[in-house]
């Protein structure tokens, strides 16, 4: 019992990260572009990430 | 890579209908500054494909020194490049930018204003789903404990984490299904959400009693997995409108921007649309739109009002004649004196008639808000009746309202609302596959149910262009003068004329076009003169009712072209593939009588209209629908927007004009008329798959109900219910694109693609 005191709020701890990761990625724009990011993995370029 | 060989295809075909790149001072009144010398701007670029289009865009417009950067979005077709106002000192031209983007093959359209905010509602929505997935496994797992044998003092541990987590996930994800449905009840209606608004607060409020009391069950699982299962087809549905409009507005645009204003000193001005007053003077070069209704004050050129009548021959225009706004100005510059403001020209005019015709549609109601009117007041029924029941057997309120609650929870539309969403997310990207672009759901429900098809003439059946019939019958030296001739026109009759004479040996002497007869070139073997009759030949002559040009060297005939509108490809396969589904097939046509006559016969059609105002086209599809008949209307021009919007459902091709593009329902992006049999099929086993969904939602209450009223709903028992007749909805949706993978080729390219398409059972 007493170690669920710190289980579950680890469990939530983490799985807010996910969420929290989740969320930052959306907000950043990540999503924006679904088909070009596919196509851009392959792409070589210069291997430098775009500037935004 | 073939894919963007087609790409390129694709843009230039739109290029060919529509104008070249935006002008200058239209991209700069286009652009937004960004602060620090900094301007952004926004493209779309129609014919990105792939990986390769994507480089080459990005690659060309990095050279750039104005270039600040550049990022080409996939998904929507679009290109946002941000560029320096100043290099060097020198003010930068914008231009520039649009023409790398062609010099690799791209056409680049600007689009309208107040289309290029990010959708919020969206984010929105997967902000709520990404919070009540947070929220559903992490209770998930709490309640797998509690099934799993927790009790007493854990389980009521469990029970008030579970509590905790839930509150805010459910006001924060549940805020669009409470909005909802409290909107739906304060104006008297019950809609899809009721009962999801109502299951979800009470089974919160029973458990978060039950876990007060020290209970053994509570339902706090459940009611957010509600909320999870349910956003995701909200998120569906609202993804699939989106992302076909932003494509379809993206495509050429019909109305101008701005226009060359010549103020009363002469000087110039370019100004926007909305800014130009009657009486102004205005300059419109060869190859630009007519941005208002006006009056030609000087010069002389051929007017394109395919778009406005569906007349497929060029008209000659001089001073005095009077022009419409959005017709495409082909051989000579303009001066125009304007007689209506943007808002009175005949485009507004149209919007009225569109909005006038709306009507019809409107009426139409969703499958999903056909099946909620039905639905959800027999669930409330239910749970109230079991209430009663549980109430006169036992006594029990406390084990009566748990009752109430469970049935509300088993029987809440969570596969009801997957149901209708998850088949049209697939069967639209089975569409967009094919190069078909569907603006929202309930167009494939309306196509489904179609029972004629009412086709538009110049544009849709026929692509607009005239083709050389008699090439040969004619000599191929005079051809070939002529095709060289016709390399310094605009023409569509010298566009084909080149068309046919593949590559020219240019003539050597002065060549000049004369706006509104035709071209003549001094040689040294005289005088060449490609025109009408008249204009070559010197006698009036009699006008033959065919196209024709003629090519004359010091007045002597030497060769008669012949032209005829070409028809858009797959057109007579199309026509019975139609009737091999039922439809019956009709034309509506704004072209004179004898050219449609002409094609109804080629293409085997009995009934066909000719001579149709946009408003006659209209009171065509408003008196099929009061026949009982609901029409699909497959339009392009202006004047076919009305129709578009006064029939069932409508379609139109990609190089459509813009109007009627917005009112068309589908756009097809091939040449292929087959597009149309193409996307009715789809809809239709789209909306069997949809009936089966229904049908799967209802049978899995019939079952699950009763063991609900009957009292045998623990959580356990609804959570795997609720999920187990989800999935089957999603797994029976996908069956769709199964299907599709077996038939249709990945990508079709082009037409060629679309006709294994048709080829479906």
């Amino acid at each position: 019992m007493s170690t669920l005191i710190y289980l579950i709020p680890i469990a939530l701890f983490l799985g807010g990260l996910g969420l929290a990761a989740f969320l930052w990625a959306l907000k950043s724009g990540q999503y924006e572009d679904l088909d070009g990011a596919s196509w851009r993995v392959l792409d070589d370029g210069d291997g430098k990430p775009e500037k935004d | 890579m073939s894919c963007c060989a087609t790409g390129v295809e694709g843009a230039l075909e739109i290029e060919r209908a529509g104008q070249g790149l935006p002008a200058s001072e239209e991209l700069w009144l286009a652009s937004r500054a960004l602060g620090d010398g900094l301007r952004q701007t926004d493209l779309s670029v129609p014919g990105v494909h792939c990986g390769a289009c994507i480089t080459t865009i990005e690659g060309a417009l990095r050279k750039r020194p104005e270039v600040e950067r550049a990022r080409v979005n996939l998904s929507s077709r679009r290109v946002s490049v941000v560029w320096k106002e100043e290099v060097d000192g020198q003010r930068s031209d914008p231009l520039e930018i649009a023409r790398a983007i062609r010099g690799c093959g791209y056409e680049s359209h600007l689009f309208a204003a107040g289309e290029e905010e990010g959708d919020v509602l969206l984010k929105q929505l997967i902000r709520a789903v990404a919070v009540s997935g947070f929220a559903a496994t992490n209770i998930m797992l709490l309640s797998v404990s509690v099934w799993s044998g927790a009790d007493a003092a854990t389980r009521d541990l469990f029970h008030w984490v579970s509590a905790m987590i839930a509150a805010p996930a459910m006001i924060y994800s549940g805020r669009f299904f409470y909005q909802s449905a409290w909107n739906a009840l304060r104006h008297g209606r019950t809609n899809m959400d009721v009962p999801i608004a109502l299951a979800v607060t009470l089974s919160y409020g029973m458990s978060l009693h039950e876990t007060i009391g020290h209970g053994a069950h509570a339902w706090f699982d459940a009611s957010v997995t509600l909320l999870f299962f349910l956003l995701i087809g909200r998120t569906l549905d609202h993804m699939m409108r989106g992302r076909a409009r932003s494509a379809i507005s993206g495509l050429a645009r019909l109305s101008p921007r701005g226009a060359t204003v010549v103020n009363s000193d002469g000087s110039r001005d370019y100004r926007p649309v909305d800014e130009i007053k009657p009486g102004e003077r205005l300059l419109v070069a060869a190859g630009e739109r007519i941005p208002v209704d006006g009056r030609v004050l000087s010069g002389a050129s051929d007017l394109d009002r395919s778009v406005v009548n569906g007349e497929s021959a060029p008209v000659a225009v001089g001073a005095g004649d009077s022009v419409q706004a959005g017709t495409l100005n082909l051989t000579g510059p303009l001066t125009l004196e304007a007689t209506a403001a943007a808002r009175d020209s005949f485009l507004a005019e149209i919007t009225g008639l569109m909005e006038a015709a709306e009507g019809g549609r409107a009426r139409y109601r969703r499958i999903a808000d056909r099946a909620a009117r039905y639905y959800s007041p027999a669930v409330h029924l239910l749970a109230l009746l079991s209430f009663i029941g549980w109430m006169l057997v036992e006594g029990d309120v406390r084990h009566a309202m748990l009752i109430a609650v469970a049935v509300l929870i088993i029987t809440c539309p969570c596969a009801l609302g997957l149901a209708v969403p998850v088949v049209q997310v697939v069967a639209a990207g089975r569409l967009f596959q094919g190069g078909v672009m569907v603006k929202d759901g309930s167009a494939m429900e309306r196509l489904a149910e179609i029972d004629a098809v009412l086709l538009d003439k110049t544009g849709t059946l026929t692509m607009g262009e005239p083709r050389l019939v008699n090439a040969s019958e004619v000599d191929p030296g005079a051809l070939a003068t002529a095709a060289a001739l016709a390399l310094h026109s605009r023409h569509p009759i010298a566009t084909a004329l080149h068309e046919a004479s593949g590559a020219v040996q240019p003539l050597v002497g002065e060549i000049r076009e004369i706006p509104g007869a035709g071209i003549k070139g001094e040689t040294s073997d005289g005088m060449y003169r490609l025109g009408s009759r008249a204009f070559a030949c010197g006698d009036a002559g009699a006008a033959s009712g065919q196209s024709e040009a003629i090519l004359s060297l010091d007045g002597r005939e030497l060769a008669c072209f012949r032209f005829e509108d070409r028809l858009r490809p797959a057109a007579r396969e199309t026509v019975e593939d139609l009737s091999r589904l039922g439809l019956t097939t009709g034309i509506l046509s704004g072209d004179r009588e004898p050219v449609v006559a002409a094609l109804a016969r080629r293409l085997g059609i009995a009934t066909w209209r000719a001579e149709l105002s946009p408003r006659g086209k209209v009171d065509a599809c408003a008196a099929a629908a009061e026949g009982g008949h609901r029409v699909l209307m497959v339009g392009d021009g202006i004047n076919d927007a009305p129709a578009l919007r006064a029939a069932h459902v409508s379609m139109a091709p990609a190089t459509a004009a813009d109007v009627g593009r917005q009112a068309a329902d589908f756009v097809f992006m091939h040449r292929s008329l087959s597009a149309v049999p193409f996307a009715i099929e789809t809809s239709r086993r789209a909306g069997r798959l949809i009936r089966e969904n229904f049908a799967l939602a209802i049978g899995y209450n019939v079952i699950a109900v009763p063991v609900a009223i009957l009292g045998y709903a623990t959580p356990l028992v609804a959570a795997v219910a609720m999920s187990t007749s989800s999935l089957i909805v999603v797994f029976n949706a996908l069956r769709l694109k199964g299907l599709g993978t077996a038939s249709a080729p990945a990508s079709p390219p082009h037409a060629a693609g679309l006709q294994t398409v048709r080829s479906l059972p």
